[in-house]
């Protein structure tokens, strides 16, 4: 059975894909190359490839820069098509409201219960709907 | 949110395209950030002006088309480039005259928003002082915490893109370090065993910042057993270093910072929150942590002024190396600063005695934000918590933290040169 998990809508916009959980935040200066790759060395999910991912982790750390970097990879069509996080990260909804506004794009994203960040798992396929009121996640069934 | 009824209007179109997109952006993180409603602003500070790639560049100029011009008064950060000095900008590879290009044209963007073309990381120092209490929206992590701290003046942690929504609306979301309860101190960070002349030494002030930093996150910490005099520039050296190795958007020194005459004015109870003691033990170990340099090694560069130089600054500087040994013919000295300084430190002759020396002023931008550090700098020796923390992660140069005075006396002899003894004396 698909499983669906509530949310508050952050950024509006419904995407799907495959999830790519991060175990620790990232910083999208520095932390993600230009091409989405996960280049923190000591980030437990070094190496990963976040571009097209729903990007599913607690927030964002770091710089308020990551917003320019988050634009720079939707420009580039590099981004995750959604995110899913547990704070309403400021740095993360900035990149993508302006990004949206710069180049016609949405970017869902969502805030979920920290309680519930472990129902995700890297691999599964998930869509995330964002609308004013109402945000969810559904994880489908394998 | 609830909106006036001008701020309907600006949203839904009435002021313009840019006015409405901008009000759409501060509407919309309003909504997420929880403010109920939106606040009028005094001045705009914009960080978005460098040029990290086409993305901000494209944002900028969306704007333009759209007709977007501030209507606060508005100064600007730093650019990737020195409009003054050009030829200062290293513009040999290919990806250099990317950077070196999108800088001048970013730059010219925002000048065509009818910003203050400042160019400078403090603005607080010539161009604009926010008074006490009023709200402001400024980006930039040293002008954010340096106009809380030692102004007053009330400014959120705003990123690139949101600064210059609000310098175009002069509006901005009720919220973070702009409401009163946020402002209080969430842990101490208590210097009373330091001795009154390690108080006194200027360097004390960026490894503060580096610990208050480390220790506080994105928190607000507060000082105690420090002077109630300290010189605006260590304030301003203190805010940098803990901007960088943290989060940090306002500290408090009780008996110096003007929301803190007393440690109950910032602290409800003072036994709730954590104490962090400052020794100077503790002090020379974050040197050394900082400092990745082997002593006694070969140097490439000086960097001073980050954020950029004031004007006792450049004179403290000028004082420092007239009559003395030259400066090593190897070794490249950078001091930054913003044009408003340096029209006054030329008038005041600063600037002359530097250039003799062999100084090199850098304007409109700095020696780690642009390509100006040459090809084979190894070592850079600086008095800035922030060129310290970023310089070795972002450029690959090792670098120390130092006094004013050991900057120049490496420069003289070419050789990284401190004293480990400094807080101990």
């Amino acid at each position: 059975m698909d499983k669906n998990i509530s949310g508050i809508p952050l950024t509006y916009g419904q995407a799907s894909g495959e999830v790519l959980f991060l175990d620790e935040p990232i910083s999208f200066w520095g932390g993600v190359d230009l091409e989405g790759v996960i280049a923190d060395e000591r980030h437990p999910q070094f190496k990963a490839n976040s571009a097209s991912k729903v990007l599913v982790m607690t927030s964002s750390r770091g710089s308020s820069s990551g917003s320019f970097c988050l634009m720079e990879l939707m420009r580039k069509n590099l981004a995750p098509v959604a995110i899913v996080i547990t704070e309403p990260d400021g740095v993360i909804c900035t990149g993508v409201l302006v990004g949206k506004e710069t180049f016609g794009m949405d970017l869902p994203v969502i805030q979920v219960k920290l309680s519930d960040l472990a129902l995700f798992k890297t691999g599964q396929n998930v869509t995330v709907s964002s609308q004013i009121n109402h945000a969810e996640a559904i994880i489908k069934a394998l | 949110m609830q909106l006036t009824a001008e701020e309907q209007a600006m949203l839904s179109g009435q002021h313009g395209e840019a006015v409405a997109l901008a009000m759409r952006l501060l509407t919309e993180l309003g909504r997420i950030k929880g403010a109920t409603h939106m606040i009028d602003i005094e001045s705009a500070h914009i960080d978005g002006c460098i040029f990290y790639g086409q993305a901000g560049l494209d944002y900028a100029n969306k704007l333009v088309s759209l007709g977007a011009k501030v209507v606060v008064p508005t100064t600007v950060n730093v650019g990737s480039m020195d409009l003054i000095h050009p030829g200062l900008v290293l513009e040999q590879t290919e990806h250099q005259r990317t950077v070196a290009n999108g800088a001048r044209k970013i730059m010219q963007a925002y000048a065509d928003m009818g910003v203050n073309q400042t160019w400078t990381c403090a603005p607080y120092q010539a161009d604009v002082r926010p008074e006490f209490g009023k709200d402001i929206a400024w980006a930039e992590s040293n002008a954010i915490v340096f106009a809380n701290s030692v102004l007053g003046a009330r400014t959120d942690r705003y990123g690139d893109f949101m600064d210059i929504a609000s310098a175009i609306t002069g509006k901005a979301p009720y919220a973070g370090l702009h409401i009163p309860e946020n402002r209080v101190g969430h842990l101490i960070l208590d210097c009373t065993s330091l001795s009154e002349h390690v108080k006194q030494l200027d360097i004390l002030y960026p490894l503060l910042g580096y610990l208050a930093g480390h220790y506080a996150g994105t928190k607000n910490p507060v000082f105690v057993g420090l002077p109630g005099d300290i010189h605006e520039d260590k304030l301003k050296a203190l805010g940098a270093a803990a901007a960088s190795s943290g989060g940090v958007g306002l500290f408090h020194i009780v008996g110096c910072t003007p929301e803190a005459p007393t440690l109950e004015a910032v602290v409800a109870n003072p036994d709730q929150i954590p104490t962090h003691i400052i020794d100077a033990d503790l002090l020379r170990k974050t040197r050394d942590e900082i400092s990745t340099a082997v002593r006694g090694s070969k140097l490439s560069a000086v960097s001073l002024g980050t954020p950029h130089a004031s004007l006792d600054e450049i004179k403290a500087l000028s004082d420092e190396l007239n009559s003395r040994e030259p400066i090593a013919p190897e070794v490249k000295f950078y001091i930054n600063t913003g044009r408003t300084i340096l029209n006054q430190a030329t008038e005041a002759g600063y600037i002359k005695k530097l250039e003799d020396s062999g100084v090199q002023v850098v304007t409109d931008t700095c020696a780690y934000t642009a390509y100006i550090f040459k090809p084979g700098t190894k070592t850079v020796i600086t008095n800035s918590g922030k060129v310290a923390h970023y310089v070795p992660a972002n450029m690959g140069v090792d670098v120390v933290l130092a006094t004013l005075e050991e900057c120049v006396e490496s420069a003289r002899k070419g050789v990284m040169t401190w004293d480990s003894d400094l807080f101990h004396g």
